[in-house]
This record gives C-alpha cells, structure tokens and sequence, in this order.
C-alpha cells in the first residue's frame, strides 16, 4: 500500500437472522447444503385477504425466541432482526474496545416498520386513538434498526440509514466505507434489516406481478436463471457487518473475514421498478466497485448476483455483467443465494455481503438451487447442481444489488 | 365485581413486567415509577393504557402525574371501580 491510498477497510465481525438459521453459520450451513428457506404461511391473514400469494421465507428462528419481552414488545420486527444479527457480529467481532464518539451504525431497510404502522392503524380504527402504542412512531420510522443498534453500542459517531428499497443493506456497507476513510469513526456497524412478511406488502407485490406464485410448491420457487422462473419469494431477515479500518483491526489483534475492498453506486433515471434492459446503470455500479477496489476485472473470480428470479431482472444483470466485464465475465464463477434465501429486499445486500466473504474464506461458490432448465438468455457460468471450489491464493469476489427506484449497487470483497 | 388492592397490585406488576422486563417481585407499593423502577413518561402511558383495559377503569391522563408511586396507581385503580 503506498501512501497516498485509501485506507483499507477490513470485516472483522458478521452476524445474520434469516430464513436458513438464526445465525451465521446456521445461515451458511443450509447455504451450501442446497436447502430453501421458503415455506407456506400460516397467518390468518393469508386467507383473509385470499392473498395470491401462500408462502415466503419467513424467519427460521424467530426473535421471540432470543429476544426478551420488552424488546419484543418495543421493537418493529425489523429492528429485532437488526438487534439479534448487531449482537452476533459484534461478538464474533470480539466486542471490540472502542471510543463510542468513534463508533457508527448504518443499518439500511427497504420498506421499514410497516408491521407496526399496520397493527397500529388496526388499533386506532378498532379502538381508538388512546390505544395506539405510544412507541409506535419510534417504531415504525425506518431508521428505527439502526437507532436500535446504535443504542445497544452506545455508538454515537453517527448512525445513518440508507433507504434505497433491494439495495439497501449493500449502500450501507458503501457508506461504512466512506466514514471510515472519511476518518470520522474507526469501527462501523452496518447492514440491512427488513420484516415486510404482512399481507399489504405481499399484495402489493403481487399486484405488481413481481412475486412467484408457485403456492403448491414454495421450496422450488425461487429459481434464478431457470426458464420457469415466475417472480420473487419475500424473504425477510438483518445482516450486520463490523467493519474497521486495518490499521484499527490490527491494533486490537482482530482477524479480518474479509476486506470489504470496493463499491460503486449508480441510478438508472429509466423507470420507477423496471430495470433498464442494456443494463447500463448496473454495470457502471459493478466497474466503478472494481475500480476502487484497484483492483480489473480478471481478478474478480466469482459474483453473488442480485439474481431475484423475475424474468426481466436476471436477464438485465446478466446482460449488465456481460457489460462490464466482457470475455472477462468467462472465469467469473455466478451464485444466485436468493435461490435459497429468498428476497430480503433491504436486508438482502446486507445478507449476500454475508455470503460473498464466506465464499471467499471457504473458497467454495454455492449451487443456485432449483434450476431445472437453465435459461439459454443467460450468458455466465452460474453455479448449479454443487457447489464450486474457488481457486486459491488472493481472490476478488462481487455482489450486486439493485433497488426499485433504479439504484445499483456493486461490492467487493476481497480475501484478507 | 371489584377487584382486591393485592389483586390489582399483581395484575399491574404483570403489565409493568411484560412492559419493562421488571422483575414482578419487584413492584412493590413504595416503589417510585421514576425513581426505582425507571419507568420513563412513554412507558407510564402505555401501562396506564394498558391498566385500563385489564381492570375496566378510565385513567385521565391529568391523573397520570399524580400517581407516583406503585401505590398511588393501585388505590386510584381500586377507587376507579365500579
């Protein structure tokens, strides 16, 4: 490193709550045994609503079961994710000694508390406006998992929420890298966070055509890259990162997972949900991650794609792949984990940030799950049937996400 | 039919324990919402909404201020009865 470089960032501590575990190596060990985190939904709104939509991959471990009381009670669910994957990461972290005034929270989310906006709207028209849940407002406000993570640190460096809908929890991990090379805080917590498992987002959804409607069959229905792919399974779930500068990790004697090397930001201006067909936001996002992280594209051995498994989203990032990276995309080595995971919307960066440094550290990229009849439209080496082995030595690894709205986000990560 | 002052006492002390985490043991009728059970103002009016649907009672929130202690609430509550 010579030096007029960036400082590097590191990731020295990772925690997740998701439809595969209630933590990360719960999450890992279904990742790559191939199993699916979806499942029939057994609320009673489902049939009140005859929604047209039956499952989703809901939590596999609920926060009832680690959470107390109160914390149930005065948490959306959303920051009760955000809060049990904070105290993982910042366990395996080491729970790192550091100046509260050097230490930040971002924690994005796509659509917040909406559970608690709902259920209190249902109070109010049931009961009253006397009975409306005095917390609901600190509650249902989307920076609510992040100002819970900060209280839970005491992190007052600064605690930030991007809100950019599926690209969320990656634009978190984007801003990390700016404060920490910004010098204002040596240790930042961040990620994404999202409980939109609710009848009126599920509709919502399916009014737009964007979730799969495989009800017969939940465990195969998120099938990227597969020709019977059929929309997005809602997935819902936090993953939370500790990231700091190198100079800070190695100071304390912490073991980086990964260096969180790259990312690169950019919006489409097309359409409001539609991705634009050439791709060209996507891959600007994608070249730009490379290209901070001083790093081209042949060094970049294998991509965690945002891959949802809607007809036009795989084919416009496979395209956008292809864009950035040309005959290069040939070694790139392709896993679509929302097969597997389902969409965490704003939580879903955060999580495959997750996954894309434990590839790296055990130089393997999972099988995308559930593709029977490979798409001939798209032209990349994805994954599928076993898992891969990576090569060995120094390895880049990329994850994209991209956000109704036209946000595009691209990260990389490289091994320690 | 009205209900005890002991009666009330554990049926508030199950509000404040699922509200707070609080050791229900611990809501004692000396107790201060403030000073020994750390109860902050938001807290008080979501355990005073909840009191009143649990006991039946109306609680106006004027009256909220002056019921300082545990026991405070629960003679207001057993007065309130009806």
């Amino acid at each position: 490193m010579t030096p007029s470089s960036p400082a590097r960032v590191v990731v020295t501590g990772i925690g997740a709550t998701t439809p595969l575990g209630g933590t990360v190596p719960q999450t890992w060990e279904a990742i790559l045994a191939g199993r699916p985190g979806a499942r029939t939904m057994d609320y009673d709104w489902v049939e009140k609503y005859a929604l047209p939509v039956t499952f989703a991959a809901t939590l596999a471990v609920p926060t009832s079961e680690v959470l107390s009381k109160p914390e149930q009670k005065r948490l959306d669910p959303s920051a009760q994710a955000a809060l049990v994957a904070a105290r993982e990461a910042w366990e395996d972290a080491g729970k790192p000694e550091v100046d509260p005034e050097r230490l930040a929270v971002v924690i994005g989310t796509g659509i917040g508390g909406v559970q608690t906006l709902l259920a209190q709207w249902d109070n109010l028209k049931e009961k009253g406006p006397r009975r409306v849940y005095p917390l609901s407002v600190p509650m249902l406000m989307a920076n609510s998992p992040t100002a819970t993570v900060s209280l839970e640190l005491g992190a007052r460096a600064g605690a930030q929420t991007p809100v950019s809908a599926c690209s969320s929890g990656a634009e978190a991990m984007g801003m990390a890298i700016e404060i920490i090379r910004s010098g204002k805080a040596d240790v930042v917590v961040c990620g994404g966070a999202e409980a939109a498992v609710h009848a009126l987002p599920i509709a919502g959804f399916a009014a737009m055509q964007a979730l799969s409607t495989r009800n017969d069959s939940p465990e195969t229905a998120s099938r990227p890259y597969d020709t019977g792919r059929d929309g997005f399974v809602l997935g819902e779930g936090a993953a939370v990162i500790v990231v700091e500068s190198e100079e800070h990790a190695k100071a304390r004697g912490a073991t980086p997972i990964a260096v969180l090397s790259g990312y690169g930001l950019s919006s489409d201006a097309h359409h409001i949900a539609a991705p634009e067909p050439e791709g060209a936001g996507a891959s600007r996002a994608m070249v730009e991650a490379v290209d901070k992280a001083g790093l081209s594209a042949k060094d970049v051995v294998h991509i965690n794609a945002h891959a949802t498994s809607t007809p036009v989203g795989d084919v416009a990032e496979a395209n956008a792949i292809r864009r950035a990276f040309g005959d290069e995309a040939d070694h790139m080595v392709v896993s679509g984990t929302k097969s597997m995971t389902g969409h965490l919307l704003g939580a879903a960066g955060a999580l495959e940030a997750v996954l894309t440094m434990l590839s790296l550290r055990d130089r393997v990229a999972p099988a995308t799950i559930n593709i029977e009849d490979f798409d001939p439209a798209i032209d990349l080496d994805v994954v599928r049937g076993e898992n891969r082995s990576l090569p060995d030595g120094d390895l880049a690894a990329l994850n994209n996400s991209f956000g109704f709205g036209g946000h595009n986000v691209a990260l990389v990560f490289t091994t320690p | 039919m009205a209900l005890s002052e002991n009666e009330i006492l554990d049926g508030l002390a199950e509000i404040i324990n699922e509200e707070t985490g609080l050791d229900a043991a611990d809501v004692q009728p000396d107790k201060s919402f403030t000073d020994d059970l750390d109860i902050d103002s938001l807290s008080m009016m979501t355990i005073v909404v909840n009191a009143e649907e649990k006991f039946g009672v109306r609680i106006p929130d004027e009256e909220v201020k002056n019921l300082k202690t545990v026991k405070d609430a629960v003679s207001y509550i057993a007065g309130a009865q009806s």
